[in-house]
């Protein structure tokens, strides 16, 4: 087994699962299961200003939709940050993070954005013991309308600002989570470290209706008639979370700095993925909503098996690995040449890849009076759609033309490496060394 | 020339050896890696569940499952072998139908329950095949323990010991090691030499002596075992049978029903094994129907069950029987044997119908006779050989809740202690724990 020790921000945890700031993360019970099931450390749920805490809605506060087989595919919810007294959340977090020294333990804060609000929590959060805040510049919903959460997370000033306050008044690391609620994650997470913020986490839920009562005629979840959008997270959001992750840890000016990624982590794959992209630990919440505490044992094991058999000792030995291949459009090889293959062992004739390509792509795909479909190599564009909707895994694949091969689409030899940069059809090309 | 299933008598080759071949094949095919992961996704990952509930084993079945479809079916295997290291042959031959699956929600929900067992042989066939041991030893302890009978119970014990870092001989009266595993059972439920496979693949853990060859009243007694060494598990089986007490019993053709079983079990040569053209098995457990089943797969042209109570009272489960029915064996009930019949060997039975009065069961004195060139036994077997100073409870080896015997130092679990089914898992969970009270026993003492 392989050591999942994982230390971020100097924070060292005994795996690097933690929990997103979210319900299960609301009080002391919880935090307590999850960590005696396994859990490497915890983002305390969101803690607002003192005074009288805000109040939830008493009608449903989640959405979602499922697979046929009822399998939770997506989760949108309409709760707002802690609806408990400051206090007594404080002492909870205080008396946690006394019994489990091992485990992270990061307080989620969103006051008004006002120096003041700032400068009178962290005090009394730094007293806790936790070992860091994770700045909510996320919550698309409720707390958004008066002027927090992701309402911060959409102006980059704005985040400089809150961020470079919490590093005045509070000692220890300092993670500001952001709002996918934007067109380029590229600029808050710029503020943020512009801001000397220690770390970035993202992505916080994203702006959704999960479905409409079409007898009610209202979005759900339904409160008396009405709905209003929620953060939707699960499953469903990881393509769009690594993509942001994956920008982020790319971006010459963010590039190597510390990412906690949060967005549909549910299996040990999904943390690895997540870490390949240059994440240096994940944040986990639908998951342990829909399957309970202990579905981390599975992270743990599976992680631990992939990094056994791939050799890798520690988590810090595959940490962005990925991130070098991750490029811009312009720059991927236009000389490298696939043709898709049907293994006719393998099929079982439904016909799903001739229908892809004959009805919405490049006819390449042959069909023959008894059912037999074959791969036309000479209208191929190698577009991996018939790989993609074949209900048989690895019955078609995408085989490599060889160097100096022949495409019998183009009728051009294969040729070394060459990009878009350097193409006849582009107007700005630039002219390939010789 | 060759026999056909009508060739009277007892006779082999019956059948042609490809036809042997294709009816003494895996009774349920392993799953590939889409159909496990098909399978694996009907999981619902159920809290405290009640397949591991039912599970004499407590294995974690959801966590497996979930660790098979998300493609790590080692760690899966690993979840499994940590509660039951024969998991392997578990997988082959647990009564699924009766412990997990019938817990699973989804069989109440849709009478159709997440099919555990073949996900289990898919995870567990997947790490085996690795060819190398997921555990290892601790510290060596010094200490050193008998385990006398090498079936699930005493494998079982021997490997829990070994991993404590206790030194451990295994003797079997038998040949070869694997208990029931490798001598009963029915041959298509653990095809490729899987029980003899298994037990090497255990030994992987070191610090396990096999000695074949010896057991009580072949060369070892209690007290030289005690004397020897600091702790002794019994897993000695039931090696007795119980007879019909019915006139005609001596006569030729009649046979056990475990020693045909194991005779099968371990012919090289399927073709050569003799059959009786009529075969009728008395009884109505798990030996009654692999007994009758294989009759049926070796070419035998008619073989009949016959139990003396109703069908619902069979020892066998209901997929048990219909699996039966669909080979072609006819199932009676409420029917005892009255006498077998033949000059010197068998030719006939004569039943008598039961009836139940009073919560008695009682011959109806209405009787029929069945052509039978063969007639195995099994109604049951009984504890043969134990030790006389060990204290007996409803003629089993008495045992506690840790399985301590009567005799201080000498724990016995399995067929032949009291307390549990017989089955192979709920022997692996006794040795099991039985190892684990005899490791506190003996670190408690310094």
């Amino acid at each position: 087994m392989a050591d999942l020790t994982t230390t971020f921000l100097g924070i060292t945890s005994p795996n690097p699962f933690w929990l997103a700031s979210a319900p299960p993360t609301d009080k002391e019970y919880n935090v307590r299961r999850a960590f005696e099931a396994g859990w490497g450390g915890v983002v305390w749920k969101t803690l607002g200003s003192e005074g009288p805490p805000v109040v939830n809605v008493n009608g449903p506060r989640y959405g979602a939709i499922w697979g046929a087989d009822r399998r939770l595919l997506g989760l949108n919810n309409i709760e707002l940050i802690t609806d408990r007294d400051l206090h007594r959340n404080l002492e909870e977090i205080t008396r946690v993070k006394k019994d489990y020294p091992d485990r992270a333990v990061i307080v989620s804060i969103m006051v008004p954005c006002e120096e003041e609000a700032w400068k009178a929590i962290l005090p009394l959060v730094e007293a806790t013991g936790a070992d860091g805040i994770e700045l909510n510049f996320g919550c698309p919903h409720g707390m958004a309308e008066r002027g927090m959460g992701s309402a911060v997370g959409q102006v980059p000033e704005y985040i400089q600002m809150v961020t470079e306050w919490c590093k005045t008044y509070y000692s220890k690391p300092v993670i500001v989570k952001l709002t996918p609620n934007i067109t380029d994650v590229r600029y808050p997470a710029r503020a943020a470290f512009r801001g000397n913020a220690d770390a970035v986490s993202l992505i916080n839920t994203i702006n959704s209706i999960t479905s409409v009562n079409l007898d009610a005629m209202s979005p759900e979840p339904m409160i008396d008639g009405k709905g209003t959008h929620g953060g939707y997270c699960g499953p469903a959001v990881k393509p769009i979370a690594m993509n942001m992750v994956a920008e982020i840890a790319r971006d010459p000016e963010t590039t190597g700095k510390p990412i906690s990624a949060i967005g549909g982590v549910t299996t040990w794959r999904d943390a690895a993925e997540f870490m390949a992209l240059g994440a240096g630990n994940v944040q986990v919440c639908t998951a342990a909503m829909t399957y309970g505490f202990k579905v981390v044992q599975e992270m743990i094991s599976g992680l631990s098996q992939w990094m056994d058999e791939k050799g890798y000792t520690s988590t810090q030995d595959f940490i962005g690995m990925a991130v070098p291949n991750v490029t811009d459009w312009q720059y991927l090889n236009l000389n490298y040449v696939t043709k898709a293959k049907i293994d006719q062992e393998a099929c079982i004739k439904c016909g799903r890849c001739y229908a892809a390509c004959e009805d919405t792509s490049h006819q390449a795909i042959e069909m023959s009076a008894d059912r037999v479909f074959t791969v036309k190599d000479e209208d191929c564009v190698a577009c991996n759609l018939c790989v993609n909707v074949c209900p048989i895994e690895g019955c078609i694949s995408m085989e490599e033309l060889a160097l100096g091969a022949l495409d019998e689409r183009t009728g051009e030899t294969v040729k070394p490496y060459a990009n878009w940069t350097t193409h006849p059809n582009n107007p700005d090309a630039v002219t390939a060394a010789e | 020339m060759s026999n056909n299933p009508t060739t009277p008598g007892i006779q082999s080759a019956r059948l042609s050896g490809a036809v042997l071949e294709t009816n003494f094949a895996d009774l349920h095919a392993p799953l590939d890696t889409h159909e496990a992961h098909v399978a694996a996704d009907r999981c619902y990952f159920c809290h405290d569940a009640p397949c591991q509930v039912a599970c004499p084993t407590a294995i974690d079945i959801p966590l497996f499952i979930r660790q098979i479809m998300t493609g790590t079916p080692e760690a899966a295997a690993k979840t499994i072998f940590d509660q039951n290291i024969l998991g392997g042959m578990c997988a082959r031959v647990c009564p699924t139908e009766e412990l997990c699956e019938e817990a699973c929600v989804r069989e109440a929900a849709e009478g159709r329950p997440v099919e555990i067992g073949r996900l289990q042989r898919y995870a567990t066939d997947r790490l085996m095949a690795r060819n190398s041991h997921p555990f290892t030893r601790a510290e060596p302890t010094g200490r050193r323990v008998a385990v006398v009978g090498a079936g699930p119970a005493g494998l079982a014990c021997a490997h829990r010991l070994a991993m404590k870092g206790h030194e451990v001989v295994v003797y079997d009266h038998r040949a070869k090691a694997g208990g029931l595993n490798e001598f009963g059972i029915a041959a298509y439920k653990s095809t490729d030499d899987f029980a003899a496979r298994e037990v090497s693949w255990l030994l992987g853990i070191g610090g396990i002596t096999i000695e074949t060859g010896k057991g009580f009243g072949a060369g070892l007694a209690l007290e030289a075992l005690q004397a020897e060494f600091d702790a002794v598990f019994l897993g000695i089986g039931l090696a007795g049978v119980n007879a019909l007490r019915a006139p005609g019993e001596g006569k030729a053709g009649v046979e056990d029903a475990v020693s045909f079983i194991a005779e099968l079990r371990q012919a090289e040569d399927l073709s050569a094994l003799p059959v009786g053209r009529n075969v009728v098995v008395i009884g109505g457990g798990m030996t009654a129907i692999d007994a009758a089943v294989q009759s049926k797969l070796l070419g035998a042209e008619s073989v009949t069950i016959a139990y003396r109570r109703g069908a619902e009272r069979m020892g066998a489960s209901q997929f048990e029987q219909d699996l039966a029915a669909s080979r072609g064996v006819r199932i009676l009930t409420n029917v005892m044997p009255k006498a077998v019949h033949g000059n010197g060997a068998v030719a006939e039975i004569e039943l008598e119908y039961t009836a139940e009065i009073d919560g008695r069961l009682q011959g109806t004195g209405e009787t029929f006779r069945l052509p039978a060139d063969q007639v195995f036994k099994a109604i049951g077997q009984t504890l043969e050989g134990a030790p006389g100073a060990l204290e007996l409870q409803g003629g089993k080896i008495r045992v506690d809740a840790a399985q301590r015997t009567s005799v201080a130092g000498v724990w016995a679990g399995g067929d032949c202690a009291s307390g549990g089914e017989d089955l192979t898992v709920t022997a692996v969970a006794e040795g099991r724990d039985a190892a684990e009270d005899i490791h506190a026993t003996l670190m408690a003492a310094g």
